[in-house]
């Protein structure tokens, strides 16, 4: 027992001081009327009514959010299982590939949401370039109000698809070579492979990666900050990125700490109701 | 004629094998042009940045860009800093995730597996939950702005324990056991026998927590005041606000801090790919 108080304490100290309490700080936190400066008042629930009854942009900032989430992980899941099933296909030079699809994800994002800025740009920019050949008119990827969040989707999708096809990849080497071969013996081609054996057996490993991925994305911060600060008129206002400037820009601690919660009540949910359906859909061998 | 037919049969399937990698090729040729343009940008004339149509090389190679950013924010001292940083969080993270994932594997005390699930639960928990009251107790001990706020809240990680642990689960009790019948105490075959055998998971939460310092960007934006202990990633956020429209100095400083990040990659991708594949969460 002695033994184990003394391994664990290093890591509990550190969980405690900097995870645990402040958790149930921000709770509290989110319950008052906390200027960074000056005096704080008690005020139960009234963040949250605010948030839902009073805050028009908070309804806005929440839309962009879902779209961002929604489109980013079904572009990031199809993008890294597609070209996970491609590369576990060719099998020889696999690595050299895979190594170039993940190389954004150990980038940080402050530089390559530069370099994206860079690439959006108007009349300059290499994608405006581009697409000119083909006879598109010059867009304003990042200053229009309906197109700056498609820009974002789009960097951040070449930013992390990656990560997730790094784990179909291993899902998709660990089912058993006798399988696939037992599947094409009895005539079935490529496609029915695919939808009959590999599909059903990775399915685990792919709604994993769904819900880490819309738990990440939800948190999205970097690439709007960045790229477009939530601008123009908040078309790429998401949530941390709200609560960011809530917190240290208008200095409403209380305010911004009830919106965490708001964020990590999504991410319960979305986490229960997928361990939920993994319950019901996926099947294990 | 039979012989033209089996030419084609053994034939295609080289065909198709080739055609597959030039597309692959192509493609990824494309996704690197982000970066490509970063470092062509960085080294054209800054007036030459924006020109049409668009050249791939400018009229000379413009070393100044890099002086440039090395002058507009201190570079020197954010460099520094990036680095230490990095160092000093995973040096906190494999010392004591390594000692949590022993305790959490291979010791056995009541409440072990209660304390272990909350461990998991925080893993769900948001960082931004955490920001504002770390921020309020990081000024209340008087860390604000300081290396200490910088490493110690990133350091002590949910993960790295999680990670250690379903690791060390791998090693055989026979080793240990054998160890412990020797006389060795758990201490000693903590240090002895099962650190050397997790060099590799070591070597996994170090170059994850190290990558994860390196890109982090909130933390160091809320935490950081003065130049003092500022990061890369902050520094190139100023140079955007400041300077917008001098890019390729921006160029030069986002290469500079993209560097880094792939010659870990290169040298480490196998113990990347290896946290990644074990656990599926760090570094998302």
């Amino acid at each position: 027992m002695l033994t184990a108080v003394g391994f664990l304490s290093p890591n509990i100290i550190g969980f405690m001081l900097f995870t645990a309490i402040p958790v149930v700080q921000s709770l509290i936190i989110s319950l008052y009327d906390w200027p960074t400066f000056g005096e704080r008042k008690f005020i139960g629930l009234q963040n949250y009514i605010d948030l839902f009854t009073k805050d028009p942009l908070f309804p806005k900032v929440m839309g962009n959010t879902s779209i961002y989430v929604f489109c980013y992980v079904a572009l990031n899941i199809v993008l890294a299982l597609a070209m996970a099933l491609w590369l576990t296909n060719i099998r020889r030079g696999e690595k050299l590939y895979r190594s170039v699809f993940f190389l954004p994800q150990v980038t940080p994002i402050v530089a390559t949401g530069m370099i994206w800025k860079w690439l959006f740009l108007p009349k300059y920019g290499i994608i405006n370039n581009f697409l000119g050949i083909f006879g598109v008119p010059d867009i304003n990827w990042l200053g229009t109000t309906g197109t700056a969040m498609s820009a974002i989707i789009i960097m951040s999708v070449w930013q992390g698809f990656g990560y997730n096809m790094i784990i179909f990849i291993a899902g998709l080497y660990a089912i058993p070579e006798s399988q696939i071969e037992a599947a094409r013996i009895d005539g079935a081609g490529k496609w029915q492979v695919f939808i009959k054996i590999k599909l059903p057996l990775i399915s685990p490993s792919i709604f994993f990666a769904i819900v880490m991925t819309v738990i990440s994305s939800f948190q999205v911060f970097d690439q709007t900050m960045i790229m477009t600060a939530g601008g123009p008129a908040n078309a790429t206002n998401t949530l941390v990125l709200y609560l960011y400037n809530n917190a240290f820009t208008y200095l409403k601690m209380g305010y911004a700490a009830a919106m965490a919660w708001v964020l990590f009540a999504i991410i319960m949910i979305f986490t229960l109701l997928q361990m939920r359906l993994q319950k019901d859909f996926v099947t294990y061998e | 004629m039979n012989e033209i037919k089996t030419n084609r049969q053994t034939y295609r399937p080289i065909i198709k094998k080739a055609a597959n990698h030039i597309v692959l090729t192509v493609l990824a040729f494309i996704f690197l042009i982000p970066f490509l343009g970063m470092v062509l940008t960085s080294l054209k004339p800054e007036t030459e940045v924006l020109l049409l149509p668009i050249r791939i090389f400018g009229s000379r190679l413009a070393m100044e860009n890099y002086q440039r950013a090395w002058t507009f924010f201190p570079f020197g001292q954010f460099l520094f800093n990036s680095v230490f940083i990095a160092l000093c969080t995973s040096l906190v993270a494999v010392i004591t995730s390594s000692m949590s994932g022993y305790a959490f594997s291979r010791l056995h005390f009541r409440g072990r597996d209660l304390l272990f699930t909350m461990y998991l639960g925080t893993l769900m928990i948001p960082q931004q939950v955490t920001v504002i009251p770390l921020f309020i107790i990081m000024r209340r001990f008087g860390w604000y702005d300081t290396y200490a706020a910088m490493v110690l809240p990133v350091g002590f990680t949910a993960f790295g324990t999680f990670l250690m642990r379903q690791f060390l689960l791998t090693i055989p009790y026979e080793i240990e056991d054998a160890a412990r019948i020797d006389g060795c105490g758990a201490v000693e075959s903590f240090i002895r026998i099962i650190l050397p055998m997790a060099k590799s998971s070591i070597a996994t939460l170090l170059i994850f927590t190290f990558i994860n310092s390196w890109k982090s960007f909130l933390w160091p934006l809320i935490i950081t005041g003065s130049d003092r202990v500022k990061t890369l990633p902050l520094g190139i956020y100023m140079f955007n606000g400041q300077y917008g429209t001098d890019w390729s100095g921006l160029m030069s400083a986002a290469s500079i801090a993209i560097i880094p990040s792939f010659l870990v990659f290169i040298l480490f991708q196998k113990y990347l790919v290896k946290g990644i594949t074990m656990t599926g969460l760090g570094g998302r």
